[in-house]
């Protein structure tokens, strides 16, 4: 077996450099979750995500759950932590409903969020959630899309894709993006799609099995669309032109693990030499 | 007020003065309020007065205590008005836990059973509330529950309950139950007579009750939704 | 019931937990004479209050909510402390007006602007609004009876949300409402009827009309409120002048009429 280093045994192991690895490499859990995709206008926020079946006998996996009423969040990475982070978010919206009869601001949400999942990287028996988060949400402020990473960090996103092959989706969106704050909810959801299809290869496509739209917004709860509306979505892009999609070798690939780094001497990690000398003898025979 | 605790009388004779009596804390209150309830075939209706009230002064006139818990059930409260709140929201909270566990709606029987588990929790320090619970079975007929404040539940069609429950069931027993009632036709009731039969009833109530008046609000259940209606009644 | 070996109020805390204090014999756990309070106090918890507030009124007018509250705290019928103001400014968009004991309005005031204080270190742009402030008192003050333990206090919330006014109030047991026209203690009796005939007369006062009333109906509840004074506050709240506490404001007063009664006794 090879190790990829010396510094990544634990998550509070830090590296000489600077690096957290074990959180680094967290963060890869979310390229291996298929795509989701979020964005908004001036008065929604939509997610969609991409819903792969592990095999031929089982169902596609759920990816976008609902949380309150004004809160909706695609997944990409582990299911299993993605629904603990899910009831915690359920439990918080409940619970401020319960104490102040109104919906919990979706930004004071996400810094709970990321202060609960930040203490998973400060601590030797615990391990980062291995989940990325689109968060699609309505407040008092508006609409808003947020992003969450293993690594504990939140972004406040106009439009943001995670997950497998989302480069292509950002490459999309990154292209449209000034169009998206003008338009009306029914383009964005197909911008949304669009963008999803980018991410596909060559030999797939989108259908309403492995298509969930979830929309929120002014004077609309959070709600993931049916297989009709879907399918009527669908419908509309079907038309467009197929995809500025970059042949797979085109774009800057993110679906694999971290490659090690370039040998570089001075970009490695220093060698402490006591400390190492009988690791990397072990190392060598194994 | 009530600052002079009285001290225990040693030789003196023991005369009952009117004094400052120390105030003792009760963390019930009666705040009145009158529900009914009647089912059909295919509908129910719920209607709850909207006077708050406690001893002889009225808090609000337009108090709406009938409760929204899903598309198909609503919940009418009458009795102490800060257990009711605090029921009413625990309730909704679980409303939303059970569709974010099962994906679906609660249904009404569900909810039924549900509300005598979480009375019955208190068994000991009990919601001193009066619950009734309309709504639509899983064959879209109507349903009504009556509770006990401890939890014990009856499925019943129609129902009387709150300030004026006594005055009213035996009324119901015989409009809608028809009991004691001889040489008649026992047709199920419709929506129009149960409506009618609703605000005679609280027009009665009205009369002769202090904890009921100033109006009712009605909620009428059917498969296509819920509809709304309103009622004067005296405010005196 | 109490922890067993907890230190009371008049003993030394334990030299470590559930061990033996200073001056004080060592307790095995689990024995007859450890679980045995010999020389606790108890928990004390409110049953009466102590040095009280009157009546709290608060009335909508066109463009907002006033309440007010007069500066006696009396203490049983003693006139103990004369200049307490028992009207507060929540936030830019809520005032809060407190009868009963004083002691725990000062205790829930300091609760409630502790959560003030925490929402601006948010600094997220979201302020409290009168409603979630109304349904978080109700919850702590039903919480607090449930335990037997409450807060001898009704609390008049008046304030602005989605640019409409708000008023609503919440008792010691966590009766909450919520009415154009509120008023706690003998208010409930003297003030209402004057303030509901005027508000059903017209709900769209001007603020100078709704201040003329309530000045009105606060040397109403002088005249007849034995625990009242003639000084009061005002809480003022509205969409475009914000929040304003006044005062305190003088009652006039006039009791010749007394002298009738006085002259014949001399």
């Amino acid at each position: 077996m090879q190790f990829r280093n010396q510094y990544d045994s634990d998550v509070t192991v830090w590296s000489p450099q600077g690096r957290l690895h074990q959180v680094e490499y967290a963060m890869e859990a979310v390229k291996l979750g298929s795509a989701t995709v979020g964005l908004k206008n001036k008065t929604h926020a939509v997610i969609v995500a991409l819903k792969r079946a592990t095999s031929e006998l089982s169902s596609h996996q759920k990816k976008i759950f609902p949380i309150d009423k004004h809160i909706g969040i695609a997944m990409s990475g582990l299911t299993a932590d993605a629904r603990m982070l899910s009831r915690y978010m359920r439990t918080e919206c409940l619970n401020y409903k319960y104490s102040h009869d109104n919906t919990l601001p979706v930004s004071r949400l996400i810094t709970n969020l990321g202060n609960k999942m930040q203490t998973c990287t400060q601590r030797y028996d615990r391990r980062p959630y291995g989940v990325g988060l689109l968060v699609a949400g309505y407040d008092d402020q508006g609409p808003h899309i947020y992003q969450t990473c293993p690594s504990a960090n939140y972004f406040d996103c106009k439009a943001m894709a995670i997950g497998a092959r989302s480069q292509s989706a950002r490459t999309y969106l990154e292209k449209h993006l000034n169009e998206f704050m003008s338009c009306e909810v029914e383009d964005l959801i197909k911008h949304g799609l669009r963008s999803l299809r980018d991410t596909l290869p060559n030999e797939a496509d989108l259908s309403t099995k492995n298509v969930s739209i979830g929309v929120v917004g002014k004077g609309t709860d959070f709600k993931i669309l049916d297989e009709a509306e879907t399918q009527r979505y669908l419908s509309e892009i079907e038309g467009d032109d197929k995809r500025t999609r970059p042949s797979d070798g085109d774009a800057p690939s993110d679906d694999r693990p971290p490659q090690d780094p370039p040998a570089d001497p001075l970009a490695q990690d220093p060698q402490v030499a006591v400390a190492t000398e009988e690791r990397s003898a072990a190392m060598d025979t194994e | 007020m009530a600052l002079v605790d009285r001290e225990p009388s040693r030789y003196l004779p023991d005369y009952d003065v009117q004094a400052p009596k120390q105030l003792h804390f009760s963390p019930y209150a009666d705040n009145g309020g009158s529900v009914v309830a009647i089912a059909g075939d295919d509908f129910s209706i719920i209607a709850a007065d909207t006077r708050l009230s406690a001893g002889f002064s009225i808090y609000t006139r337009k108090q709406e205590k009938l409760f929204t818990l899903s598309s198909n059930t609503v919940l009418g409260c009458s009795g102490c008005w800060c257990d009711t709140l605090t029921l009413t929201r625990v309730m909704a909270a679980r409303m939303q836990m059970y569709e974010h566990e099962h994906h679906k709606t609660m249904a009404t029987p569900a909810a039924a059973q549900m509300l005598s588990t979480m009375l019955y929790y208190k068994r000991f320090f009990p919601y001193y509330v009066s619950n009734i619970l309309a709504g639509l079975d899983s064959e879209g007929k109507g349903v009504i529950y009556r509770y006990d404040p401890v939890g014990h539940c009856e499925k019943n069609y129609y129902v009387a309950g709150g300030s004026s429950g006594a005055l009213l069931q035996p009324l119901l027993d015989n409009q809608v139950g028809y009991l004691n009632q001889e040489n008649v036709e026992k047709v199920p009731i419709t929506k129009e007579k149960a409506l009618a039969i609703i605000k005679d009833v609280f027009t009665s109530a009205a009369e002769r009750d202090i904890y009921t008046g100033d109006g009712i609000f009605i909620k009428i259940i059917t498969k296509d939704g819920i509809a709304t209606d309103f009622f004067e009644l005296r405010r005196d | 019931m109490s922890m067993p070996n907890k230190a009371d109020c008049f003993s030394s805390l334990p030299f470590w937990q559930n061990g033996p204090a200073p001056g004080a014999f060592y307790n095995f756990p689990g024995t007859a004479a450890s679980s045995s309070n010999y020389n606790d106090c108890g928990i004390q918890r409110t049953q009466t209050p102590m040095v009280t507030g009157s009546s709290v009124i608060g009335i909508q007018y066109k463009d907002g909510i006033i309440i007010a509250a007069d500066v006696l705290a009396s203490y049983g019928s003693l006139a103990r402390f004369r200049n307490c103001e028992r009207v507060m400014k929540v936030n830019d968009n809520i005032i809060l007006g407190a009868g009963g004991d004083y002691a725990d309005y000062q205790y829930l005031r300091s609760l409630i602007e502790q959560k003030i204080i925490d929402e601006k270190c948010l600094d997220d742009g979201f302020t409290l609004k009168p409603k979630s402030l109304h349904c978080w008192l109700t919850r702590v003050m039903y919480n607090k009876r449930s335990n037997f333990n409450p807060l001898w206090n009704n609390f008049i919330i008046g304030g602005i949300e989605d640019g409409k006014p708000f008023l609503g109030t919440v008792d010691k047991l966590g009766t909450a409402f919520s009415d154009p026209v509120i008023a706690t203690g003998y208010g409930a009796y003297l003030a209402t009827p004057i303030l509901t005939k005027a508000y059903d007369a017209n709900s769209q006062m001007t603020e100078e009309e709704a201040t003329n009333l309530i000045y009105k109906v606060m040397q109403v509840l002088f005249y007849r409120d034995a625990r009242s004074f003639p000084k009061y506050h005002l809480g003022v709240i509205s969409k475009e002048k914000g929040v304003e506490i006044r005062g305190p404001i003088e009652i006039e007063h006039n009791w010749e009429v007394s002298t009738m009664g006085r002259n014949q006794l001399r």
